[in-house]
């Protein structure tokens, strides 16, 4: 019982299929409290369908996951989105919302069928837009911002949730140098002040090794190594899960992982 | 996008569909002067004294009343209908149309007509005929394996084919001398012989299903952002989406039965409502009733004063639409991008 008080997320044994293709085979994980925590794989290792399978988007086909020791199985969808708010790796906008009328939907799993959000709803929004410096956009059309506000103001609307777990589908896939590290350090930062756990993908092994507490390789639809940056993130198991030769260079404090040389 | 505050813009819409309407008593072959409107429509529910014609009356109130009131009625169910169908499809040019109501209506009216049913009948057919159409679309739908909206638009276009080939059926084997102006027009749309009976069975099913989705409107917001991030938000789209679907085909059925088909009001109301207070459903669905009201009712103005004979409001719809459409494309481009 002491895991469940730790673990805010805990995998057991996660197994997913669509119909007859494994995706996901006994994975066992658990995410805590003011940590991030990073899934590195390749493309098509099952890195989103684990996500989706948390989000409860999908069903897995075995094993359990527990949110605050609640098995995800025995909660509303409702409830489950007041647990866990996620932040889509693409998102195609459909009408040109005002920003905040999009971090505002944020507020939906805490509204009835019929109702509409009302002033402390809108308080809640405009503090999550504050936190994270989109304030003076807010009634910008969300269709004419930069990639790296569009990923500000969809966490911004993960915040205005309230959940406890945050989980995000490669942050930086589209975003330059300068947003990639904006939005990860405001991840990081997010993790430690609002006691969030949070999970995400990355595709770059990098910004793992950077930003991460801890790291799941995946690969294959399994976890292959489970670990701190350092201990995971080794020359070893990255060319293992890439099938390529890798190194990781140091200036004695930082780490970068760059294309090794056939030698 | 300038930000006006709402209230007032809707009150403002509100105010402009009682002037309407006022306007709409007055005008016509037989030109009433407003103060005259007013004082009969006082003398229904006050005793005062009756200084006018009685022909005045049965003008005002037996005739122009009604028939304004389900122009009214008919333009805020297309119209919101066509806001709730472009929500829930990210598409601007779906209406609730594209289920197959329209034609599969069509196709119970004309039965009824050639059967030489009674109007009360023959609204009965088209909303009957109507309903299966769109459950015929949902059915196929539901029986594919991919439950994407495309599957529903395309379901929708077999099906209102399929009807469209059975009202030329139905035209082909009518009296072309009796039956067939009758089928043709009423598929062109009229509101010339709307009496209260029939405009008190329409308003008995598209009010509460208006206000149905107005309750709901908030939902609409959260439909349109995809259904993964819907279900991340705690809906569940697709339950959702029967309630919003069902309720607007209601409304548009009951609605077709009442002024036949007319299109293009689903496709130019909430187009213009989006201009005026934005793409939020909680203002846009409010906006969308009200011009939708206004803006069916100058259209048959329009159609009954125009010329001496009756102009079909379809045909109107789409002079007028067409070009409105085309225009609204060009300006709002960023809309929807």
């Amino acid at each position: 019982m002491e895991q469940f008080r730790l673990s805010v997320v805990d995998i057991q044994d996660l197994g997913f299929a669509y119909g007859e293709a494994t995706v996901l085979h006994d994975l066992t994980m658990a995410a805590v409290p003011r940590e991030v925590f990073a899934i590195v794989g390749p493309n098509a290792a099952g890195k989103t369908t684990l996500l989706r399978c948390i989000e409860r988007i999908l069903t897995p086909r075995t094993g359990t996951i527990r949110i605050d020791g609640r098995d995800l199985k025995s909660l509303s969808a409702r409830d489950v989105s007041r647990r866990a708010a996620s932040v889509p790796q693409s998102h195609a906008p459909a009408f040109p919302y005002a920003v905040q009328d999009v971090v505002l939907m944020g507020r939906n799993p805490h509204l009835g069928v019929g109702a509409q959000p009302g002033a402390h709803d809108v308080a809640v929004a405009q503090e999550a837009m504050k936190e994270l410096g989109i304030y003076g956009i807010a009634t910008r059309p969300y269709t004419q911002l930069s990639g790296g506000q569009l990923q500000l103001v969809l966490l911004a609307r993960a915040l205005a949730q309230e959940a406890h777990v945050l989980l995000l589908d490669e942050p930086t896939a589209h975003l330059d140098f300068r947003n990639r590290h904006l939005v990860l350090s405001t991840i990081r930062d997010l993790a430690v002040r609002r006691g969030l756990t949070v999970i995400m993908t990355v595709h770059d092994p990098n910004d793992a090794m950077q930003y991460a507490d801890r790291v799941g390789l995946v690969s294959d639809g399994g976890l292959i190594a489970l670990g701190t940056p350092d201990e995971v993130l080794t020359a070893d198991n990255l060319g293992r899960l890439y099938g390529m030769p890798i190194d990781v260079l140091t200036d004695g404090t930082r780490r970068v992982i760059v294309p090794g040389t056939d030698s | 996008m300038r930000r006006r505050r709402f209230l007032p813009t809707l009150l403002l819409m509100w105010v402009g569909v009682l002037a309407v309407l006022l306007a709409s008593l007055c005008l016509g072959r037989y030109p009433v002067a407003p103060k005259t409107v007013l004082q009969v429509l006082i003398s229904r529910f006050a005793p005062i004294a009756r200084t006018w014609d009685p022909t005045v009356e049965t003008v005002v109130w037996q005739v122009r009343l009604p028939r304004a009131l389900a122009a009214a009625l008919v333009g805020a169910a297309l119209s919101s209908g066509g806001a709730v169908f472009q929500g829930l499809f990210h598409n601007p040019l779906v209406s609730p149309y594209v289920l197959g109501v329209s034609s599969g209506a069509g196709f119970g009216a004309a039965v009824a007509i050639l059967l030489g049913a009674s109007a009360a009948i023959t609204q009965a057919s088209a909303f009957a005929t109507g309903a299966v159409a769109v459950s015929l679309t949902w059915l196929i739908a539901r029986s594919g394996r991919d439950r994407s909206h495309v599957t529903l638009v395309l379901a929708g276009f077999v099906v209102g084919s399929l009807f469209a080939s059975l009202v030329a059926g139905a035209q082909y084997v009518a009296d072309p001398s009796t039956k067939l102006p009758q089928i043709v027009f009423w598929l062109m749309g009229s509101l010339a012989s709307v009496q209260w009976a029939d405009l008190l069975r329409g308003t008995l099913i598209v009010v509460p299903c208006l206000l149905g989705v107005t309750g709901l409107r908030w939902k609409l917001n959260i439909l349109s952002m995809g259904d993964d991030e819907a279900r991340s938000l705690g809906e569940n789209p697709w339950a959702m989406r029967v309630i919003l679907v069902g309720l607007t085909t209601m409304a548009t059925a009951s609605s077709v039965a009442l002024s036949g088909v007319i299109g293009w009001v689903g496709l130019v109301v909430p187009h213009l409502a989006r201009g005026i207070v934005g793409p939020d459903s909680r203002k846009l669905i409010p906006a969308s009733i009200a011009l939708g009201a206004v803006y069916m009712m100058l259209i048959d103005d329009v159609a009954r004063t125009l010329t001496m004979g009756e102009i079909p409001l379809g045909v109107l719809t789409g002079i007028i639409g067409a070009p409105i459409f085309a225009l609204l494309l060009r300006q709002n481009r960023s809309d929807w991008n």
